[in-house]
């Protein structure tokens, strides 16, 4: 049998992953559907003054998008380890960090890009000025990945639970929190017309620490999840 | 011969009957220091020429904030140590310093509330150290609640030991986000480089105080580990042959 490239492995899996969205395509509306509520929410219980909304616009999206990737980040490895395509990952010749990456990868394509253009929208309703939407969804897509690469990690430590939804959250939200004030940071100085590349550059520093290091404990906690 | 002495002494028999003996010295210093730390920083030192009496708390605070971030390292490495080398009592060490660690961390949270309310006129401000101490706080919430939720103790301290890991990488990045997010905090007293901005009669009991402190984490950490030990193996042969001797 012709061994296929550590390269190759992390393509099929990303096709895999999309494929099998594709397949369930009504599920990906879910987290956008969560993300539109919650933002909504907010003028409903604060009132519609122009003024607050506008300064609180990117803390209130950027606190909706961090909940719907929570939500979302629990399908990253569940449907896997339920039917055994999990363990079957594992047991291939190709580093386990490198198919979790391309797993999260495949994720972050499915969760987070759609979310990239509702957030414009939400951001004008909200009465963002367009210069701050465009900082904005640069956070967001600088942004996004992290969360989903660290989500990865208690999602696979949390997989052999039965309840592991609350402590999911206990376990992540902590460590969301410096990506939430660089980017909340940025798109408030933006609003205020300083400038926000100091904030942009911890983010993408954040963004490839997370890439290089994430994959490890995560491949290390599925393998304990599995044994 | 440094491998000899942590192979031996990781043994749980051995560790058991050591942390026996260690135990009775271990309290009478704990409570020297506590003495000595206590009537130096409430009779002794001087009063703050600003804060006056109510700078005093200072000696549970700053000890206790110290702690809780101190345990979290030797919970991230003893946890390590566990994942590599599969030492029990490594894992054992992890699990036990969590909950010790998660309430220290709530003393310095709830002193520096206490102490809040008289300098800055109100018991929580969302200022940088409070707010990173707050978020260490969920983070070892978070060691306990994986450790709970796994059935086989075995594996959960895998796991945390996993999470800590992470944890203690990411504690850095949090804490300099937060600091950078908004701080109102009075600078480092005791470790800036060239001078302590801190009296000396004021800074000797801080620092047995410390040290008070770090021996009352080693005195539960001992008495934690011993109970675990025999939980986890409450029919070990050592422990027929420790009973054998009590009667």
């Amino acid at each position: 049998m012709k061994q296929s490239s550590l390269f190759q492995a992390f393509g099929a899996v990303i096709k895999r992953d999309l494929l099998l969205a594709y397949r369930h395509r009504a599920e990906l509306i879910n987290p956008l559907a969560f993300f539109v509520m919650v933002i909504t929410l907010f003028p409903l219980a604060l009132g519609a003054e122009i003024a607050l909304l506008k300064r609180i616009a990117p803390a209130i999206i950027w606190v909706a998008a961090l909940l719907a990737s929570l939500m979302s980040i629990d399908n990253l490895f569940r449907a896997d380890y339920d039917d055994g395509s999990l363990e079957l990952m594992v047991m291939t010749p190709h580093s386990l960090s490198i198919l979790v990456l391309a797993k999260v990868t495949a994720h972050w394509f499915l969760s987070s890009v759609p979310l990239l253009f509702i957030a414009p929208l939400m951001g004008l309703m909200l009465h963002m000025d367009s210069n701050v939407i465009g900082i904005l969804l640069l956070t967001l897509l600088l942004g996004m990945p992290v969360l989903s690469l660290i989500g990865g990690i208690a999602v696979a430590l949390t997989l052999g639970l039965r309840k592991g939804g609350a402590l999911l959250a206990i376990l992540v939200l902590p460590l969301y929190v410096p990506i939430l004030i660089f980017a909340s940071g940025a798109v408030d100085a933006a609003m205020s017309g300083f400038p926000v590349s100091g904030h942009l550059s911890m983010m993408c520093a954040i963004l490839f620490l997370a890439i290089t290091l994430t994959p490890l404990p995560t491949a290390a906690a599925l393998k304990m999840s599995l044994s | 011969m440094f491998m000899r002495f942590i192979y031996k002494f990781s043994s749980p028999p051995y560790f058991y009957s050591i942390s026996g003996k260690m135990l009775p010295w271990l309290t009478a210093l704990f409570f020297l220091l506590l003495g000595y730390g206590l009537y130096g920083g409430l009779v002794t030192a001087p009063a703050d020429y600003q804060q006056g009496d109510s700078f005093r708390i200072i000696y549970v605070h700053v000890p206790a904030a110290w702690m809780s971030m101190f345990i979290y390292v030797v919970m991230a490495i003893s946890g390590g140590i566990g994942l590599v080398w599969r030492i029990k009592l490594a894992e054992i060490v992890s699990i036990s310093s969590a909950s010790i660690g998660a309430s220290f961390t709530f003393l310095a949270l709830v002193t520096g509330s206490l102490w809040g309310k008289p300098m800055w006129g109100a018991w929580w401000v969302w200022d940088a150290r409070l707010t990173s101490e707050l978020v260490l706080l969920f983070l070892y919430l978070g060691v306990i609640g994986l450790y709970n939720g796994i059935e086989d103790k075995r594996t959960a301290s895998r796991a945390v030991a996993i999470l800590a890991l992470v944890g203690v990488v990411n504690i850095p990045i949090i804490h300099y986000s937060v600091e950078w997010w908004n701080t109102l905090h009075q600078g480092a007293t005791v470790t800036k480089l060239d001078k302590p901005s801190i009296h000396i009669d004021m800074l000797i009991p801080l620092l047995v105080m410390a040290g008070a402190f770090k021996v009352y984490y080693a005195i539960a950490l001992l008495l934690r580990c011993r109970n675990e030990l025999l939980e986890r193996e409450p029919n070990g042969k050592w422990i027929d042959e420790l009973l054998e001797k009590v009667k």
